[in-house]
């Protein structure tokens, strides 16, 4: 077991390690720097510029220097905790960051339990009642739920929160608790904001994970140890119980893989249109600034995130299914 | 030959010594045609004659909802041809006194009279306390509509100048049926416009990622091995990135400079460059099982290069499935970009499509006050579902010896 997880966590690091060069190379492409578009704006302006503090930061992350260089800096840097400088904000990139990847990863979190919540039953039903009209209905319902883009539901849930139930319209909390320390009040205001962003990433992957629960419990209903319990005369309840649901319980905990990159993308996109504090506005205005070290740094966040979420389900899968152990690390 | 007879010989004389009643045994020598013992009724000619491809289609039909969904999809489709005749107005064409005017409904009848379709003509006042526009429907303003009018002036596909629209408002009326935005543009014409956009960018994006699916994966299921290693990490990692932030950040690569045109084409690339992994893993799944198959084993035993193993050979028993895998992930595509215009970050006016039509209803107030400026999503849902049930339909037939 210990060495199945070393095994695992060793090979996160290759895998990060052309992540950062993918996402080093994506933020380098767009030509010009910020120094550059900044000097110009400050001089289109008539405003002095502070030749000192320019030199400073060319010289501090080696604007000039050849790309190589630069991004073994870079990651150096992350590695010793030093993220960079957000130009924009003025302040190292950990500090812009800190709270919000904190509610990005409670949006997650939240997000995939729900997830779980609803499409378990859905996906149970579904493959029970193969092709009667409450799979066909669910199944529609999921559809819906998947062709409807994101952020328009975002909106209407938004307007309606509002209207309803005089939800403040906007962010994560209320604007009162905007910059306090935590408290018992704070956290009750984050909940009742919270409902909205989940449900509206949580749609879509839903669906996705009822369908594929579905298809999943359908192959391991057909397979003979279930005909077997069955003309043991075990009770239908019992039988979906004891065998095939566990099996499908794996199947969760694996499909945290594909779930992840999902709903965090969908957390990203909901967060512009709610103007949530999580990583998604800040990512887009850094993206568009080309606040270099904001941006890739972000990037490089939801990557870790996402592939520690992985490595913690595959973890888990490991202490849940033997089989997996036994496998010698690689998956196929 | 000889040793054959000897037997055949033995059999015949053993059977009249043991059972003098049973004919003697006796195989024929004459060719044997078994067209001649087992007719074939008309309808089992058909089917086992068949190619793979009508059978395919004959499976296809039986799935109801995919078959309509095909229908809807080759309509819309269509429309893209004509939009000009079919949109009412023009795609610019702003009415500066019917800003943010809702809506209008077509009527049958006035007073219990019937009158064919006709619009009511509209009322407007600002509503001076909340500061916004009031349009009522003026009952004794009757406006029927015209088939087959002039309209606004447009050149079809930029080739000829025409005028002819499909439907258009009476003589000093007006026909929003979808409402107008804030410059008092016409939203309907302008969603039938932006499915050209679109619609297009679906298949555009499905077939530089279908191209990029069976190249790698083609590469990586036929020669397995580190070629195969190399390209399923690879594929792990691109997976395991979350889509939409790596799209953004590809969307602001793209320079402001660029004209309309080569964002769209630089939108779908950016869109088909995340998209090709699920598609290269069915390849090399389907590729892996068949590349075991004895007819591929004879090619390269008679000196096939793999190129031609892989496309004559092994492509076609694969296509079926990766066509109804593609149809799944066009939808894919077409959110893509609906949300990246939404953002800002993909297609900018004057390109419309319907994510740059849904970006004017970013705003919680149209919610509130301009609900109609939502209804670009409707061709999207419908757009999706439709690519969703051919996609299954597809799916579920693409095996079509499977019952």
């Amino acid at each position: 077991m210990a060495g199945y997880v070393l095994r695992r966590i060793l090979m996160m690091i290759p895998t990060l390690a052309v992540v950062s060069a993918i996402i080093f190379a994506i933020i380098e492409l767009p030509p010009g720097d910020y120094l550059e578009t900044y000097v110009a704006e400050l001089e289109s302006r008539g405003e002095s510029v502070d030749e000192k503090e320019i030199a400073f930061l060319r010289q501090q992350y080696g604007f000039g220097e050849p790309v190589i260089e630069r991004y073994l800096k870079w990651v150096g840097g992350m590695l010793r905790g030093d993220f960079g400088y957000s130009f924009e904000y003025r302040m190292p990139v950990a500090d812009v960051v800190g709270d919000r990847l904190i509610l990005t990863v409670a949006v997650s979190v939240a997000t995939i339990a729900l997830t779980w919540l609803i499409a378990f039953p859905i996906g149970i039903y579904s493959a029970t009642h193969q092709y009667s009209w409450g799979d066909y209905g669910l199944t529609f319902l999921g559809l819906l739920g998947l062709a409807t883009p994101n952020f328009l539901l975002a909106l209407i849930l938004l307007y309606f929160a509002n209207v309803w139930f005089g939800t403040s319209i906007g962010g994560l909390m209320d604007p009162e608790y905007l910059g306090k320390p935590w408290s018992w009040g704070k956290i009750v205001s984050v909940l009742e904001h919270l409902w909205i962003p989940v449900i509206v990433v949580g749609t879509a992957g839903t669906a996705s994970l009822a369908r594929r629960l579905r298809a999943n419990l359908l192959d391991e209903l057909a397979k003979p140890y279930v005909e077997t319990a069955r003309a043991k005369g075990l009770p239908e309840g019992r039988l979906l119980l004891k065998y095939p649901l566990r099996s499908a319980l794996n199947f969760f905990v694996a499909d945290i893989g594909n779930l992840l990159p999902q709903v965090i993308s969908g957390a990203e996109l909901v967060a512009v249109v709610l103007s949530l504090p999580t990583t998604g506005p800040i990512l887009i205005s850094a993206l568009q600034s080309q606040d270099m070290y904001l941006a890739g740094s972000f990037l490089m966040f939801l990557a870790v995130l996402t592939t520690v979420g992985v490595l913690v389900s595959d973890i888990a899968l490991a202490f849940l299914d033997p089989r997996i152990r036994l496998e010698g690390g690689v998956r196929q | 030959m000889s040793g054959k007879d000897d037997t055949r010989q033995d059999a015949q004389e053993r059977g009249t010594a043991r059972d003098p009643g049973r004919p003697p045994h006796f195989v024929s020598t004459a060719p044997f045609d078994p067209a001649v013992t087992e007719q074939w009724t008309e309808a089992q000619e058909r089917y086992f004659l068949a190619s793979q491809w009508r059978l395919v289609w004959w499976k296809f039909r039986r799935h109801k909802l995919a078959v309509v969904s095909a229908i809807f999809l080759a309509l819309a489709y269509g429309s893209i041809l004509i939009s000009e005749f079919l949109a009412p107005y023009g795609l610019h064409t702003r009415h500066v006194d019917h800003i943010f005017a809702p809506p209008q409904r077509v009527h049958l009848f006035h007073e219990g009279r019937f009158i064919g379709p006709f619009v009511y003509g509209l009322r407007y006042r600002l509503d001076m306390e909340n500061l916004k526009r009031v349009y009522t429907e003026d009952k004794s303003r009757i406006y029927p509509l015209r088939l087959f009018c002039r309209g606004d002036s447009y050149r079809f596909w930029g080739l000829f100048q025409s005028n002819l629209h499909l439907v258009c408002a009476a003589e000093g009326g007006t026909l929003f049926l979808a409402g107008t935005d804030r410059l008092g543009r016409d939203v309907l014409s302008r969603m039938i416009y932006g499915a050209r956009i679109s619609l297009t960018i679906g298949l555009v994006g499905i077939a530089i990622s279908f191209s990029l699916a069976i190249v790698i994966g083609g590469l990586s299921g036929y020669y397995g091995g580190w070629v195969d290693f190399l390209v399923q990490r690879w594929i792990e990692i691109l997976r395991s990135f979350p889509e939409i932030p790596l799209w953004m950040a590809l969307a602001a690569i793209l320079p402001v400079t660029w004209s309309p045109l080569l964002v769209y084409f630089g939108i779908t690339v950016i869109l088909a460059l995340l998209d090709w992994t699920g598609l290269a893993r069915a390849v090399r799944s389907k590729l892996l099982a068949l590349r075991e198959e004895d007819y591929c084993m004879a090619a390269r035993v008679l000196g096939a290069r793999p190129r031609r193993i892989v496309f004559r050979h092994l492509m076609p028993g694969v296509m079926s499935h990766l066509i109804a895998a593609a149809t799944l992930s066009i939808p894919n595509m077409i959110l893509g970009e609906t949300a990246l215009s939404f953002l800002g970050l993909g297609l900018r006016p004057p390109i419309t499509s319907w994510g740059v039509l849904l970006n004017e209803a970013q705003n919680i107030n149209v919610v509130a006050l301009y609900p109609w400026l939502m209804l670009p999503v409707v061709p999207v849902i419908l757009v999706i579902l439709a690519f969703n049930f051919v996609g299954d339909g597809l799916r579920d037939a693409a095996d079509p010896y499977k019952a």
